[in-house]
């Protein structure tokens, strides 16, 4: 990205701000119905969360999470945009209505909800930040990282939690701080930094599809923060909102109750009524959320419910191979739960 | 009666609508008055989005606490300091690196600029080659590409070349022994002084003296040692103190001495050679600028070919040098702010970051552009001094 076209995007947030009518941040929900398209930001690449392939088309556990909520609008998980945003762009880029949702792996914080003018849905995924190093340094803990340098990304929570970790510890460390993952990650395989640190499962994601020989790479036993990660709407569109959580909350509740893209079919013939409203074969439910009816339905037939799609891009049908840890269903030890569908 | 006629010949007052002053006036007043409510609209408009938005506005962030951490500082700095500080910390680092910038690009192009103009044919040619090459690539790519090259040729930390004792070079950058302060040092910034006061008079005197007598004093041999000579001879008369803090590898990284970044370096390579591509055609342009008549004249009074650039051409050539110089300071000024590609902690670096944490985009950029406005028109400002000074004085 040069920096004509960085700037110019800067000086286009200022001048869509400072130029939007009250019509065009309305209801987001008449903005994606009247456009036929779902304008999802994503991330500009990282392995098994969000990648195009050598097509340009997008897939990933992230990339998903927008189908799905396509399939429940538009009976189609393909009606989708998506605008690979870095760290530094993702909330200008959401606040000036670029995008209609972030499905980036952007960590839930206060500030975040309250001063930047967002509203998060579920936690998608639950992570904390760790420290990758290079094998052949011999390291067993974070603790032992004084004095090293440390690549990471700008704009992050990680950058903030990485400061907060070594001024608890009375640790030195210096940052390099370079904003496109690709450089960052190139920096640190390069050697330029003894350490890159990010969320735990991005870390996972760096080693498994960057790294030339991943088992040259180790990834530090600690988590030094709560990273809960979730998809982000602009405050105050609360029907744009609903219709996010409750499809999330619909993938997650067909798993609880067995659901898959494989059997819905059948399940539209069970008897259990949580089910029957789950998939719309009780009315109620779509019309609450302005959908139709068939929204559940469509979403996990076409894209699958949470567990089907975190076993194929993030689980052990995919090359990251992350256990489920606390991202099992409330019933299998994990924090997934889901309000009751009714 | 002569005052009468005089009152007829003069034209009658036209009616304002037709009167040019008065629509003059009329057109300039609307056209402020426009630019002004399209401002106050576009402002209002800003705030009410915002506001409608739930986000933050304000300059009051710049005192909380800014809670991350910036690699290279030259004041101190650490993440319990608030925004402003960290603002503060890259608008130094801006500062240092244009300023170093545009020293050596001058340097560097004024030796390209005469390069061109040699009458050697292979140094006439490399340096052709050399300015084509780099006036035609994209700063960007440059810049990553000197970047590159530090982070992928030099050796980690602990294997680290070491072609003098105490400095090293490896992919954190390049590790130098400093001296360790002494009150001495002090005194020999006086003495420095003292040495660059007494050339200045010197050079006066000699000038004067000259255009009495028309005897000739080396003045900037003079100069020359009282400037270096003076400095040190308070070193030694002080029992030459001179103590090493000389780097050590400990633990990840080395300690003590100080340290140049891959990227303060690949940053400050990348727009020296790219600036100084472009001063070389304004300083050969400038040469050539002044008629080869001046030279022959110069040649004719017998002065020597040093003399003859010295006083006779280079005076004229700044004349047409100074004003694109100008832009060329300007311009490399402002593109420091691409560090941000390769991680040097400039004040867009910084402001980006900022921005981020506290999600006020609208501020941020407005302190940008007023920094870089203000670095802009302060070194346009200097240069324009500069250049009534050098320009043709016409009586």
């Amino acid at each position: 990205m040069n920096r004509k076209r960085w700037f110019g995007g800067l000086i286009g947030v200022a001048v869509a701000i400072a130029f939007a009518g009250q019509a065009q941040a309305g209801p987001t929900v008449d903005k994606v119905k009247q456009a036929g398209t779902l304008v999802c930001g994503v991330q500009t690449g990282v392995a098994g969360f969000a990648q195009p392939d050598s097509q340009g088309k997008y897939s990933g556990f992230n990339v998903d999470i927008c189908r799905a909520i396509s399939a429940a609008m538009f009976g189609d998980p393909d009606k989708v945009k998506y605008v690979p945003l870095t760290a530094q762009q993702r909330f200008t880029a959401l606040q000036s209505g670029e995008v209609d949702m972030l499905s980036n792996n952007t960590t839930w914080t206060l500030q975040r909800d309250t001063d930047l003018g967002f509203d998060f849905a579920p936690i998608v995924f639950y992570d904390g930040q760790g420290f990758m190093v290079a094998k052949k340094l011999g390291l067993k803990s974070a603790k032992e990282l004084n004095g090293a340098t440390v690549c990471v990304q700008p704009g992050t929570t990680t950058e903030l939690n990485l400061a907060d970790f070594f001024r608890s510890n009375k640790m030195e460390y210096k940052p390099v701080v370079i904003e496109k993952l690709d450089e960052v990650v190139g920096a640190f395989f390069s050697g330029r930094c003894d350490s890159f640190t990010t969320d735990a499962s991005a870390l996972v994601a760096t080693r498994a599809g960057r790294a030339q020989n991943p088992d040259d790479w180790v990834i530090l036993p600690e988590r030094i923060s709560k990273e809960p990660l979730a998809p982000v709407v602009r405050h105050g569109d609360n029907q744009w909102h609903d219709i996010v959580d409750w499809v999330i909350y619909a993938m997650m509740d067909a798993e609880e109750r067995g659901i898959t893209s494989k059997n819905v079919d059948d399940m539209t013939k069970s008897d259990d009524p949580n089910v029957k409203r789950l998939l719309g074969v009780t009315p109620g439910m779509g019309k609450s959320l302005g959908l139709d009816e068939k929204w559940a339905y469509n979403a996990i037939k076409m894209v699958g419910n949470y567990g089907e799609i975190f076993d194929k891009h993030l689980g052990l049908g995919s090359p990251l191979k992350l256990e489920r840890g606390y991202n099992n269903l409330w019933t299998k030890g994990g924090l997934i739960y889901a309000p009751p569908i009714r | 009666m002569a005052t009468d006629t005089a009152g007829q010949l003069r034209p009658k007052r036209p009616a304002p609508w037709n009167d040019p002053a008065v629509r003059g006036i009329v057109f300039q007043v609307l056209f402020v008055g426009a630019v002004v409510a399209v401002g106050a609209f576009l402002v209002h408009n800003t705030m009410a989005n915002l506001a409608r938005q739930n986000i933050a506005t304000g300059f009051d962030f710049l005192h909380r606490e800014a809670a991350f951490g910036i690699g290279e500082t030259l004041i101190e700095y650490s993440p319990a300091d608030t925004y402003a500080r960290a603002f503060l910390v890259g608008l130094t680092n801006t500062l240092y690196v244009s300023a170093l910038g545009v020293v050596l690009a001058t340097i560097l192009g004024t030796i390209m600029g005469l390069a061109r103009l040699s009458g050697n044919w292979l140094i006439r040619k490399l340096s052709q080659v050399y300015v084509e090459t780099f006036r035609n690539i994209p700063l960007a790519l440059q810049l990553l590409f000197w970047w590159g090259m530090l982070r992928w040729s030099a050796p980690a930390p602990r294997q680290a070349w070491q072609p003098l004792p105490g400095l090293f070079i490896s992919n954190r950058g390049v590790t130098l022994p400093v001296p360790q302060a002494d009150p001495v040092f002090s005194w020999m910034l006086i003495a420095l002084l003292a040495g660059a006061v007494a050339t200045w008079g010197i050079s006066r005197w000699a000038a004067a003296r000259q255009a009495r007598t028309g005897e000739q004093f080396p003045a900037e041999w003079a100069g020359l040692g009282l400037v270096v000579g003076l400095p040190l001879v308070v070193f030694l008369a002080a029992g030459a103190p001179l103590h090493l803090d000389m780097p050590m590898l400990k633990g990840f990284n080395f300690s003590g001495g100080t340290s140049v970044s891959p990227e303060f370096a690949a940053l400050l390579v990348g727009l020296v050679v790219y600036t100084a591509s472009f001063i070389a055609e304004i300083v050969r342009a400038g040469i050539l600028a002044v008629s080869w008549g001046q030279s022959e004249a110069a040649l004719a009074l017998g002065l020597s070919n040093g003399q003859r650039m010295r006083l006779v051409v280079l005076p004229q050539a700044l004349r047409v040098i100074i004003p694109p110089m100008t832009s060329q300071y300007l311009s490399l000024t402002k593109n420091s702010s691409l560090a941000v590609l390769i991680g040097f902690p400039d004040l867009v670096s910084i402001a980006n970051t900022t921005m981020n944490q506290t999600g006020q985009a609208v501020e941020g950029i407005t302190l940008i552009m007023a920094v870089y406005l203000t670095i802009s028109l302060m070194i346009s400002l200097a240069m324009n001094i500069y250049n009534r000074a050098v320009a043709l004085v016409e009586r």
